[in-house]
């Protein structure tokens, strides 16, 4: 019962906290962060207090415990998905949308006809390829890294068609006063003009490619993987694997996304939805 | 016309280049397995023999465009439609938990924007983890919610079957994040001006949202719809891999998967696919008639 009322009265505590520091406007790192704690204290408490039985939901502490304990095991599962599967796919995945946007640019026929079927296959559940992928390209990490390559292409070609045809007619006419010809244009105007919806396309794509090598598991894997290690931990109800692996694809999609966030304000520093934030 | 016509024929077009590509593809992909063949029972083909062969195969590596056409036709139209064989069953039993896990998804992220939009602590603290929470790759939790819904009956206490449950949470998880976002811009669409206006017929913070806010965010909610309702077709799709499922495309494609029926893949995957487009033109029309009625100009 003290858990429970610890749990409860922790979450109040802070919570208390964080109206007071929303008030003052003081922190915009340290009110999320605590809520973090805050659930994470709730949760503990909770689980300890009521005991809920470990296969149904363990506490933060026995995750951590289990996290601490099998480093080795989740870094190789990382490595295998995340490193082999998700990056690899992701960068084939993103230039070869980058490279087919530029080509298709050339004709505005094509472009007019992709887009509209370019919309709409971005919107298809596409990681449906996955026993596809599987059965041409074997267990091993090439069929995921193809799975993710076929989620990410559309929407980064999307957004990166779209993102070319930003530039307007007067910064386009202000090129052509200069005498600058095709390549001179699009490199210093219209590829810089095209970045921050590229880097939209791009954040998206983090998350698809994540979901992507770890679906494609299921399908069929080598004895190493994340989406290995969960269903198999699921089959033999050793939950706080589950869920350690679960807080490693958090930290890896969080980190991964916070990547390219951090790419994009560097290198969009120009764009009005950066220029707030300095 | 001459507007539709411009618009139509790229379409078209493209649309034709990538099945001549398909063709192309499974000509290659398929034509060893024809060659092989050939070669053991000692028999030379010719060019085109092949390019026939590479057609017409029971298991091709990728099959021509005309077989999923008539496998898709077969399990659309071939098959009594509440029969477990017939695609329009198991695209129903994905449509049910889709329909309810974009209604919940839609339900938490109008009510969470509208906290956000109205408490500063929500807004704060809720918003980084909203957008956390969306780069968690939510398919590793599936097997998981399966086992906490059987152990917990968490299926009888909402009233759907266990097995359902998992991919209508992951459905909902999906889909409320587009939600919030639009609704979080869409509730802070109106300008100082109009609400200074408001305050001036000292209107109270309910009439406001009621008369302004909520008005004034439909556009944009209907724009992240659109979005939300892929994503939960994704979602419940993607919810079915690894349950266990043995209803819905996702559970079809799987089995194929495991079966090695390569057409009744890919069938299912062109069934979502109609799905997913069907759903997505609801929503629009639906956007349509509700922009109309509130005096929208097309």
């Amino acid at each position: 019962m003290t858990w429970v009322v610890g749990g409860i009265a922790g979450w109040l505590a802070l919570w208390a906290v964080n109206v007071r520091l929303a008030r003052t406007g003081a922190a915009r790192r340290l009110v999320p962060a605590l809520f973090g704690v805050a659930v994470l204290v709730l949760w503990e408490g909770l689980v300890r207090g009521l005991g809920v039985p470990q296969v149904i939901l363990p506490a933060p502490s026995v995750i951590a415990g289990t996290i601490a304990g099998n480093l080795p095991l989740l870094w190789s599962d990382f490595v295998q998905t995340i490193v082999k599967g998700a990056l690899s796919g992701y960068a084939i995945g993103c230039t070869a949308a980058v490279a087919v946007a530029v080509a298709i640019d050339r004709s505005p026929f094509l472009t007019r006809g992709l887009l509209p079927v370019g919309n709409f296959v971005a919107a298809l559940p596409i990681v449906g390829v996955a026993p596809i992928m599987v059965t041409w390209f074997g267990f091993g990490w090439e069929s995921k890294a193809a799975v993710v390559t076929a989620m990410v292409f559309f929407p980064v070609l999307v957004n990166m068609v779209a993102g070319l045809q930003a530039a307007d007619t007067m910064q386009k006419d202000l090129m052509r006063t200069y005498a600058a010809g095709y390549w001179a244009t699009l490199v210093k105007l219209r590829l810089p003009a095209a970045l921050p919806f590229l880097f939209n396309g791009l954040k998206i794509a983090t998350t698809l490619a994540l979901i992507g090598a770890i679906v494609a598991e299921f399908f069929g894997s080598p004895t190493r993987g994340m989406g290995f290690r969960i269903s198999t931990a699921v089959g033999s109800l050793a939950l706080p694997m589950v869920w350690a692996q679960i807080a490693v694809a958090a930290l890896a999609g969080t980190a991964f996304y916070g990547i390219v966030a951090a790419i994009e304000a560097r290198v969009t520093f120009w764009h009005p939805s950066q220029r707030g934030r300095r | 016309m001459n507007g539709a016509v411009s618009r139509v024929l790229p379409v078209l077009a493209v649309l034709g280049a990538i099945v001549v590509l398909w063709y192309a593809g499974s000509v290659a992909l398929n034509a060893r397995l024809t060659l092989v063949t050939a070669e053991r029972q000692g028999v030379e083909l010719t060019l085109a023999q092949v390019v026939a062969d590479t057609m017409v195969q029971d298991r091709p590596r990728l099959p021509a465009p005309h077989q999923v056409a008539v496998a898709l036709w077969d399990g659309i139209v071939g098959e009594p439609p509440l029969s477990k064989r017939s695609l329009v069953y198991h695209g129903l039993m994905t449509l049910q938990s889709t329909a309810t896990g974009f209604l919940m998804g839609v339900l938490v992220g109008i009510l969470l924007a509208v906290g956000v939009v109205y408490s500063r602590v929500m807004d704060l603290s809720v918003m980084p983890w909203a957008v956390i929470s969306q780069t968690i790759p939510i398919v590793a939790l599936a097997p998981m919610i399966v086992v906490l819904s059987n152990s917990l009956g968490l299926g009888e206490a909402v009233g759907v079957e266990n097995r359902l449950v998992s991919k209508t949470l992951i459905a909902a998880y999906l889909s409320f994040f587009p939600v919030l976002v639009g609704m979080v811009t869409g509730l802070r669409s109106p300008d100082a001006m109009q609400t200074d206006l408001l305050r001036t017929y000292s209107a109270t913070g309910a009439q406001a949202f009621w008369t302004l806010r909520l008005p004034a965010s439909v556009p944009y909610l209907f724009a992240s719809l659109k979005v939300a309702v892929a994503a939960a077709l994704v979602g419940a799709i993607v919810g079915e891999l690894p349950t266990g499922a043995v209803e819905g495309l996702g559970a079809r494609m799987l089995v194929a998967s495991q079966f090695g029926q390569p057409l009744l893949m890919w069938a299912s995957l062109f069934a979502s696919a109609i799905l997913a487009g069907g759903l997505i033109l609801a929503v629009g029309g639906i956007e349509r008639v509700a922009l109309r009625r509130m005096g929208a100009r097309e």
